[in-house]
């Protein structure tokens, strides 16, 4: 069993063993793989690149391609214990479309996302005045995914005006887990459990 | 290797029915010509079911008696491939309709003592599902580890899954479709036309005669031959390339390799098959539609499926394109069934499911290791 990233980590540490889980944007389906092998659960993934869901399948998981952004309405109300979103809200062409059917599908929702606001970001941003290019964020303007930046303070707000309520959140910098405090500024990303 | 009778190549066996058919007739009785490879379980646990296309048959992975080709799908079952036939026990039978010995046009009606010809009932993809599921009991298995099938064989795998859920684990959709299309009827029409055209298929009436409307039926097989490539394979395949001379004849011989090739492939196609099975296969395909048979909506058919679903789409087969395959796999996620979907990139068009395909390959390994770890 390799080692799981960080943010998936927390979020596989955090599913109720036996739970219908959606993985959203599951890649090669690592997390996936540890929730049926460690928690016992029914693990289900969306996936958009066919690489990565045929390596999915190879290893036995349930793994549909698909888009998060226009195949999410096909899934039933609930019909998932958890629905999981790591690190790919950034790169949906609607976010908050994609939560909103997240929240609907799984009764509660793992979000993971990179927050734009770290001080690296800051400090780069400010020093070279060009879009910062990270360990996180490796690649140019022009060739990221990532389309939707945003900051742990900006999702706290959508948050707030949408009503959904926050179970838990980790913060991480580096591959260390770190606290709340001025978790805008010190924490590299992000992982929060949302519920309707 | 069993003793039974009932296991091994080139089996046929004589059920006696009678078998309601959808369109209302009663069949019997059903004979049906089938191949098994491998060794059943003690439990009966590890039987796959091969689902063949609209002109393939039962040799799946073993030497076609009239062509002398290795079996139709022999890189993916055998010892050690996908379908592993050291861990499964594989059956595989020919359609009802079909010419392979199994019930069809060219049958001896016991009503008259000669063939039916047209005499014969039309049946669906359903009836098709219906008559394996009487050689599986004959067989002595309940429930199946796996439907599996491409093109026709994905219809009749998706059909199993609807009609007898509780008889199958998974089921492998490659290269499929819930219904037949505007398109896909349209093109099948030519074809029967291409038949009917033919002054020697008599109405049906040309067994005795010797004779077949050989014409016609390569003429159809030419027209279908087309939809199973993609034009990016047949350019790069033939192009412009004239045939065996260095300039057009200014005639209508095939100048064209790819004139000589379809009509090869026209005429190679009479010489093992018969063109009445042609005509009522296609029709039952051009009257597949899922959905219908469960009140309009697709995902009925899977309501309460405990079956685990692999669907598989190429993305240059333009015949039962990636579109058809999403349709399925939406469907199932409405009813929340457990499913799998890849479209796997390929330049050959729908031919693609029948070739060498490493990733095709690893998709169903997986697929199955998985349901045997359950």
């Amino acid at each position: 069993m390799s080692q799981l990233r960080p943010d998936l980590a927390i979020i596989a540490d955090n599913v109720s063993p036996g739970s219908r889980v959606l993985d959203v944007g599951c890649g090669d389906g690592a997390l996936m793989a540890a929730l049926r092998d460690q928690r016992q659960c029914d693990a289900r993934g969306l996936e958009i690149d066919g690489g990565n869901v045929a390596a999915a399948m190879a290893r036995g998981l349930s793994v549909v391609q698909g888009d998060a952004d226009t195949d999410l309405a096909d899934y039933p109300d609930a019909a998932f214990d958890y629905a999981i979103l790591s690190q790919t809200l950034q790169t949906t062409r609607h976010p908050d479309l994609v939560l909103e059917h997240l929240l609907r599908i799984g009764r509660r929702a793992f979000v993971s996302f990179p927050n734009f606001a770290h001080w690296r970001m800051r400090a780069s941003l400010l020093t070279h005045g060009r879009m910062p290019i990270t360990r996180q964020l490796p690649l140019r303007w022009y060739d990221t995914p990532n389309i939707h930046h945003l900051s742990i303070d900006d999702f706290r707000d959508f948050l707030k005006t949408r009503g959904i309520t926050v179970e838990g959140c980790w913060f991480l910098a580096g591959e260390r887990r770190r606290g709340s405090t001025m978790a805008n500024l010190l924490a590299a990303h992000a992982v929060f459990l949302l519920r309707r | 290797m069993s003793d039974d009778a009932r296991f091994g190549l080139g089996r046929t066996v004589k059920l006696p029915g009678p078998l309601r058919l959808d369109g209302g007739a009663m069949l019997a009785p059903v004979e049906i010509a089938y191949e098994t490879y491998g060794t059943l379980a003690p439990d009966g646990g590890n039987a796959i079911l091969v689902c063949h296309a609209l002109t393939g048959d039962q040799h799946v992975a073993s030497e076609h008696p009239r062509t002398g080709k290795p079996g139709w799908w022999s890189r993916v079952v055998g010892p050690d491939k996908p379908i592993d036939t050291n861990r499964f026990f594989v059956i595989c039978a020919n359609v009802l309709g079909s010419c392979m010995g199994s019930s069809g046009p060219a049958s001896i009606d016991p009503e008259t003592s000669a063939p039916y010809a047209m005499a014969f009932p039309v049946i669906t993809i359903r009836d098709m599902v219906r008559a394996q599921a009487m050689l599986l009991d004959h067989l002595g298995i309940g429930r199946l580890f796996a439907v599996v099938g491409g093109s026709m064989g994905g219809m009749q795998a998706l059909s199993w899954t609807a009609t007898y859920p509780e008889r199958v684990a998974s089921a492998v959709v490659i290269a499929s479709t819930a219904r037949h299309s505007a398109q896909n009827i349209a093109f099948h029409e030519v074809g029967r036309q291409a038949v009917m055209a033919d002054p020697r298929w008599s109405n049906g009436d040309y067994y005795a005669s010797g004779e077949g409307p050989s014409a016609g039926l390569a003429v159809a097989r030419m027209a279908a031959h087309i939809t199973y490539l993609s034009e990016a394979g047949l350019t790069e395949k033939f192009g412009r390339k004239l045939q065996g001379r260095d300039a057009k004849t200014f005639g209508f011989d095939a100048d064209f390799q790819v004139e000589s090739y379809l009509r090869y492939q026209g005429i190679s196609f009479t010489d093992r098959f018969d063109a009445n099975s042609y005509l009522y296969i296609t029709r039952a395909m051009d009257y597949f539609d899922l959905a219908e048979e469960h009140g309009g909506l697709l995902a009925n058919a899977f309501r309460h499926s405990g079956t685990r679903f692999c669907v598989v789409s190429f993305d240059t087969d333009w015949l039962y394109p990636t579109s058809e395959s999403r349709a399925v796999v939406r469907a199932l996620n409405a009813a929340a069934a457990a499913a799998s979907f890849v479209e796997l990139s390929s330049p050959f068009g729908h031919d693609a499911f029948l070739l060498e395909n490493a990733e095709l390959a690893r998709v169903i390994d997986g697929f199955l290791r998985a349901g045997e770890s359950r």
